[in-house]
């Protein structure tokens, strides 16, 4: 029960006057930091540290972790309401998040992803502080092959989320993939695929590139085009019943999405190198596959709102524990905040939890209290996001383009990517005309960058040979059954084939 | 539809065979004490994604794929007016960004998209136009200290005086 006394401890820490203020200006600055297309957490982090050396350290890293969990929550709205995620852990929510704002359920949407991080934040909160020193071990344990097996299977997940085409799914992946390979080769150091000796493709395609040019770009043209201009967005109406009655269909329809990301999420965030994006994609993926009608996922189940929200948000704090405990960020949010905990003159590391525990404890009840005030500021704002949905077509349109031209430079601040974000538009709006499917190409362009270091260096640890992925006791059982999944839908293809049947899924 | 999906899945198949000739500029083998060469990774998944262009084509062949049986056309008038408008309002946008900066560019794209193509009103059309680049300019430069471009040199008078007021 001595973790319980030093939590209360930190939650009356961060109940602090100053500390409330922070946390609240915080998570407000987050939710629309988050909200902006190009920038996510790290932005808001990397931008505002050096505000936080004018309050004391404890205090600093309650505000940072304000912002953090304000972002993961804004994430999700223009996810919902542009239909452009707002960050790459919001990819999987304009899956589900989009059909419902078309379909006029925004606030369902919205309400759902609020309350689907609330339980995510909640649920890692209490996983982070019950196991936080033993979950460090097992997170050690994931070497190469290991996140490996885990790309593999989230690659494998992605085939079933394609729909019916799997020769054109596949493309898409690996579309993603080999386009993540621009830039540099890691290991060499050799420039790789500069097309035409183009220097703006030295710094790589930044995934936000290929998402603005597929869903800012290419998916709104198809929009316009497909309904021919006869659109209207949404007839929401926002009243306290509603919301109230939102809240009520979102936990009843979205319930086991919420699990599965809340704990599925915290532990892919621990994951040295994962994170919440993969953690989020995968959520999103189990979730559709333990439903009863998968067919309903990708067309407004609140379900699929719930599983990567909840899943981003566990996971954001899951990325803090090996953050904290081994001085090893489980992402670029948590990479920066390393560097204040440094600045501020604090080591991160085991020792931390002994040397300086009132500053541990502040920041675990901090998240606590971050994560109640963050619902409490999203559910406020709500109906300001459901007004912007309220404007007609032809003046949203316009506003999305020039969300989408700016994130798409902020992200980079290269013309270069602008230019190429106009090209994927275009591309992408042919090939969805085509029943092309563009998410696996989005989610693996984002996967692609741990999946490919990951894979040379396994080889590497096993001269070149694959079955280091089989025999390892964590990457064995993940790598199986990634292929078992992934030769399903093959296998059911190649029947379907011979049987010479027309194929018609769930 | 059906003309459209056979060529796109060509075009597909010969960006993969680009892909996997541009991967040839590294080790596409594998080295001995260093793992897989740096051009393995994408070269053999360009050949996977050759693989499923030929897949797609045998659909396309046995007309299995909801594209391959269409008989509607890829784009009809409506689509090709939509496209070129809205398609080369966006190019002109961003065209226009190193010119005349991205505010600038922001509000000719707003006035050209409100006022002929959504044919609102001017009173509606001159607040939109002018109230977003400022606010942008507001959250870019003063709040985030995020820079965006400012076009070419003519620009530069403007934009000092703006920022003699943010900083």
């Amino acid at each position: 029960m001595e973790i319980l006394g030093l939590l209360t401890d930190g939650v009356l820490v961060s109940l602090m006057p100053i500390n409330i203020l922070l946390i609240v200006i915080g998570v407000t600055l987050g939710l629309f930091i988050g909200a902006m297309p190009g920038l996510g957490s790290v932005n808001g982090v990397a931008i505002l540290l050096p505000i936080t050396f004018l309050v004391p350290p404890g205090s600093a890293i309650i505000f940072l972790a304000a912002i953090y969990y304000g972002a993961m929550y804004g994430g999700a709205i223009s996810s919902i309401t542009l239909g452009i995620p707002g960050a790459s852990t919001a990819v999987a929510t304009t899956f589900d998040g989009r059909p419902l704002a078309m379909k006029g359920r925004a606030s369902l949407a919205l309400v759902t992803a609020a309350l689907a991080s609330f339980i995510g934040g909640t649920v890692s909160n209490v996983l982070f502080t019950i196991f936080a020193p033993m979950l460090a071990k097992v997170a050690l344990a994931f070497g190469p092959p290991e996140i490996f097996a885990l790309m593999l299977l989230a690659f494998a997940t992605f085939v079933g989320l394609g729909g019916d085409d799997i020769p054109k799914t596949i493309l898409s992946i690996c579309l993603g993939l080999v386009f993540a390979a621009v830039g540099f080769d890691e290991i060499s150091g050799a420039p790789r695929l500069v097309f035409f000796d183009i220097p703006g493709f030295l710094h790589g395609i930044n995934f936000l590139v290929l998402a603005i040019g597929v869903y800012g770009i290419g998916e709104m043209i198809w929009t316009i085009e497909s309904t021919r201009g006869e659109i209207t967005t949404t007839e929401a109406k926002m009243s306290v019943k509603g919301i109230v009655n939102d809240s009520k269909e979102g936990m009843k329809r979205g319930w086991k999405g919420t699990a599965i990301g809340s704990f599925l999420g915290f532990f892919v965030g621990i994951l040295p190198a994962a994170g919440a994006t993969p953690g989020s994609l995968m959520s999103y993926g189990v979730a559709k596959m333990v439903a009863r009608k998968p067919g309903e996922f990708g067309k407004g189940h609140p379900g699929g709102v719930a599983a990567p929200e909840a899943a981003n948000n566990s996971a954001s704090t899951g990325a803090m524990l090996p953050m904290l405990t081994l001085g090893i960020p489980g992402s670029p949010t948590t990479a920066i905040l390393l560097g204040g905990m440094v600045i501020w003159g604090l080591t991160p590391g085991p020792r931390l939890f002994i040397e300086q525990p009132d500053f541990v404890w502040g920041l675990i009840g901090s998240f606590y209290v971050s994560n109640f005030f963050a619902v409490l500021v999203n559910l406020a704002f709500i109906p300001l996001f459901i007004w912007m949905l309220r404007m007609p077509f032809t003046v949203l349109a316009p506003l999305i383009f020039v969300l989408s031209v700016v994130g798409g430079y902020a992200a980079t601040q290269d013309m270069h990517d602008v230019w190429l974000m106009l090209a994927f538009g275009f591309g992408a709006f042919f090939l969805r005309k085509l029943d092309y499917p563009l998410a696996p190409a989005v989610l693996a362009i984002v996967l692609g960058p741990i999946a490919e270091p990951t894979l040379r260096q396994s080889l590497l640890l096993s001269s070149g040979d694959a079955t280091i992925f089989f025999t390892r006791p964590i990457a064995g059982p993940i790598t199986i059954i990634a292929i078992i999944l992934i030769l399903l839908p093959l296998l059911k293809f190649i029947r379907d084939k011979f049987s010479g049947k027309t194929k018609r899924e769930v | 539809m059906r003309l459209a999906e056979i060529i796109t899945a060509g075009v597909m198949a010969l960006l993969s065979i680009y892909l996997m000739w541009k991967s040839t500029e590294l080790n596409v083998g594998y080295i001995t004490g260093e793992g897989p060469g740096g051009g393995a990774w994408p070269f053999w998944l360009s050949g996977i994604m050759l693989i499923c262009t030929v897949m797609i084509a045998i659909n396309w062949f046995r007309r299995t794929s909801p594209p391959s049986r269409s008989k509607e056309v890829l784009l009809d008038g409506y689509g090709r007016r939509t496209l070129v408008l809205v398609g080369g309002g966006l190019l002109g946008f961003i065209a226009l960004v190193n010119i005349i900066s991205m505010y600038g560019a922001m509000l000719v794209f707003l006035v050209y998209y409100l006022r002929f193509l959504g044919r609102h009103s001017w009173t509606l059309t001159g607040i939109l136009s002018i109230s977003l680049p400022v606010t942008f300019f507001l959250f870019f430069e003063a709040v985030m200290r995020i820079t965006l471009p400012k076009g070419m040199q003519f620009t530069e008078p403007f934009y000092n005086y703006l920022n003699t007021i943010i900083y």
